[in-house]
């Protein structure tokens, strides 16, 4: 058994406990911060090439048997969003560390970003649906407090939607547990999926998929769900901005390609040709809503909603080849995103607004940020050496070789308008002339730009290793399908069933 | 706080009583109901009905701890346990026990110490929110102070 699966989330859990009994000392809080998020990283770059090279990892808490207790496992995908996890909270940290103001830290910043890194390698990790509900109000919980760190009221309005639209999706989400665990007789997804296909009951199990749906779209940010999330992202600080880009809405994509792609195959078939709808309504709203915008991270944040429409798509390709494509769009949104955000922070310490109506001229007061811009903003495009390139090409690839043109063709035109939003920012922010007096202006200290920098530099790494990173993706695609093998890999070749019925006599 | 001089004598009574039934309870929970989830709530509600008898700042003085410390310290606590198994490779939070039962304790092993985590993490979380909740000032209060009564 794999026991070092363990070890991502005890190492944040210890961590946010000792650097909050050790608050009164700011740098042993950050040192002990940024060591764990360090050692996640790390460890999860090992995990992931120890699961491509030799398949799922596997291990029982407390060695309690498979369907019994609860199951941590890590297929491709797990170790692929655990990597960039860990990665984006890293280089959120450093950011922070170069822009937070000290206030912050009183109210327990650092502890509270440890917890939400925890939440989220759990929800990566877990193997039981209960155990995901769990690691889902960790790192709500954690969110909730940095969502409204320095309440301000616009913090506390966006926080308020936030919370209520997602307590709801919890609720759906329970509610559903509650419901397969009638129908099934167990939490273990892969006891679940096992279950399903002999004794499903058509309309109960199509109700609890939707509910899933429900639950997991409104994390995510789906078409009609959405509005949480450009009333709470664009009002805390930057940073607290770049790390829910980079990882709220994506637990919620995760759950939805493990949920639908792994437990309930069948129902992801029956249910395509709605997740295909909702896909392409939460592009097109969503860009919609990035056009009309005049504020740099609201606009950002009403692209990432309808970047959540492509990997949406990519779901309801329902096929291994169209997993694979939104495994491969996600990876990129989140590195890009994140990067985007912490480029727009910059800028806007610069010019002591978000509102680009106001602001202007950066490009030749800050040529290296309006560099640095320029790429992430080519790259979100999908313009050919970077990474969004090739996560569009995969995702119409799959689109067109299985036939659905309608919505391949709105993806085509949406990222269109996708770069004209950004073009906007662009324009607005960095090529216009200066709408007011710049001279009094500070100028920008070039460490904020590092880890900025650093993703741009990750996305064009990606887009030029295009080759092994796709291969990663096709086998991950593959083994999100591969139900027997989630099986075989949680309880033993014989199955869960066979486990239970020994260990009951 | 409520002014009443039954409700003080009940709850100088009740003290020691419920902070004895929170460790009885804590000691008895991992075979039968209990454990140190319940032990900790029967321990913050010991302090929190001084809190309703006498006051916050008395409240305060029955136990002179940071309770926000305490439950960061619950929960490294309870972590910790977990970790012996994990270093003779086996899966986290795997049980040791002694193999005899001390006299008037019971069984102890590492989820009893778990437990004890636990029971701080939960005396911590749940009395530091009664108490802040107990010592913030009505927003009401605080405003009519600076007018004239009518």
């Amino acid at each position: 058994m794999a026991n070092h699966l363990f070890l991502p989330l005890v190492v944040p859990l210890i961590s946010a406990a000792l650097s909050v009994l050790l608050g009164r000392w700011r740098f042993v809080t950050r040192s002990i911060t940024l060591a764990a998020a360090l050692f996640n990283l790390g460890y999860s770059g090992w995990l992931l090439w120890l699961v491509s090279s030799t398949g799922r990892q596997v291990t029982q808490a407390s060695a309690w048997a498979a369907p019994f207790g609860i199951t941590l496992l890590a297929d491709v995908m797990s170790a692929v969003m655990l990597f960039l996890a860990a990665l984006l909270m890293f280089c959120t940290i450093i950011y922070s560390l170069l822009t937070m103001e000290p206030e912050y830290e009183q109210f327990f910043y650092y502890p509270l970003l440890l917890l939400l890194l925890l939440g989220v390698s759990g929800a990566f990790l877990t193997g039981d649906l209960f155990n995901l509900y769990v690691w889902f109000e960790v790192l709500l919980i954690s969110s909730f407090g940095l969502v409204t760190l320095g309440s301000s009221r616009a913090q506390l309005t966006g926080g308020l939607k936030y919370v209520v639209l997602n307590l709801m999706g919890s609720t759906m989400f329970l509610i559903g547990s509650g419901l397969i665990y009638g129908l099934a007789g167990t939490l273990n997804m892969a006891h679940i999926g096992e279950r399903l296909i002999t004794q499903s009951e058509p309309g109960l199990t199509t109700v609890i998929a939707t509910l899933f749906l429900f639950a997991f779209g409104s994390k995510a940010a789906l078409a009609p769900l959405f509005f949480w999330l450009p009333e709470s992202y664009p009002t805390p600080p930057p940073a607290v901005s770049a790390i829910f880009s980079a990882l709220m809405t994506k637990v919620g994509v995760y759950a939805l390609y493990r949920v639908f792609g792994t437990v309930l195959p069948g129902e992801l078939v029956r249910l395509a040709p709605l997740i295909l709808a909702l896909g392409g309504l939460t592009m097109v709203l969503g860009v919609l809503g990035a056009l009309t915008q005049t504020e740099i991270r609201r606009v950002l944040s009403f692209t990432i909603i309808s970047e959540i429409g492509f990997v949406a798509m990519g779901l309801g390709f329902a096929s291994a080849a169209g997993l694979a494509a939104g495994l491969l769009f996600t990876a990129h949104m989140m590195i890009v995103k994140t990067a985007l955000f912490f480029l727009a922070g910059a800028a806007e310490r610069v010019s002591g607004t978000g509102d680009m109506r106001r602001m202007g001229g950066l490009a030749r007061r800050e040529p290296a940020l309006a560099t640095l811009w320029f790429l992430g903003m080519v790259a979100l495009a999908g313009i050919p050496p970077m990474s969004g390139f090739f996560g569009k090409l995969a995702l119409l690839q799959a689109g067109v070789s299985q036939g659905h043109y309608l919505i391949s063709g709105l993806a085509v035109l949406v990222s269109l308008f996708i770069f004209l939003a950004i073009l906007k920012i662009w324009h607005e922010v960095f090529w216009k002339k200066p709408v007011e007096d710049q001279s009094q202006m500070p100028r920008l200290a070039p460490a904020i730009l590092i880890p900025g920098a650093l993703l741009v530099i990750l996305s064009v790494v990606i887009g030029i290793s295009a080759g092994p990173v796709a291969e990663l993706s096709t086998q991950a695609g593959t083994q999100i399908l591969d139900l027997p093998g989630y099986i075989e890999a949680t309880c033993g070749p014989a199955g869960c069933d066979a486990v239970t019925s020994r260990l009951i006599k | 706080m409520y002014d009443s001089i039954i409700l003080r004598s009940v709850a100088r009574l009740m003290l020691p009583i419920l902070l004895m039934l929170a460790v009885f309870m804590l000691l008895r929970g991992h075979n039968l109901p209990g454990g140190g989830f319940i032990g900790g709530l029967v321990a913050s509600c010991a302090i929190i009905l001084q809190l309703v008898a006498f006051g916050p700042d008395f409240a305060r003085r029955v136990l002179r701890v940071n309770y926000l410390s305490l439950a960061a310290f619950g929960v490294f606590f309870a972590a910790v346990w977990g970790l012996p198994a994990l270093l003779t490779g086996q899966p986290y939070m795997t049980a040791f026990w002694i193999p005899d039962p001390i006299p008037g304790v019971g069984k102890i092993g590492t989820p009893v110490l778990f437990d004890l985590g636990v029971f701080f993490g939960v005396v911590g979380v749940t009395t530091q929110i009664a108490l802040l909740l107990a010592e913030e000032r009505n927003p009401r209060e605080a405003s009519d102070a600076g007018t004239a009564a009518p």
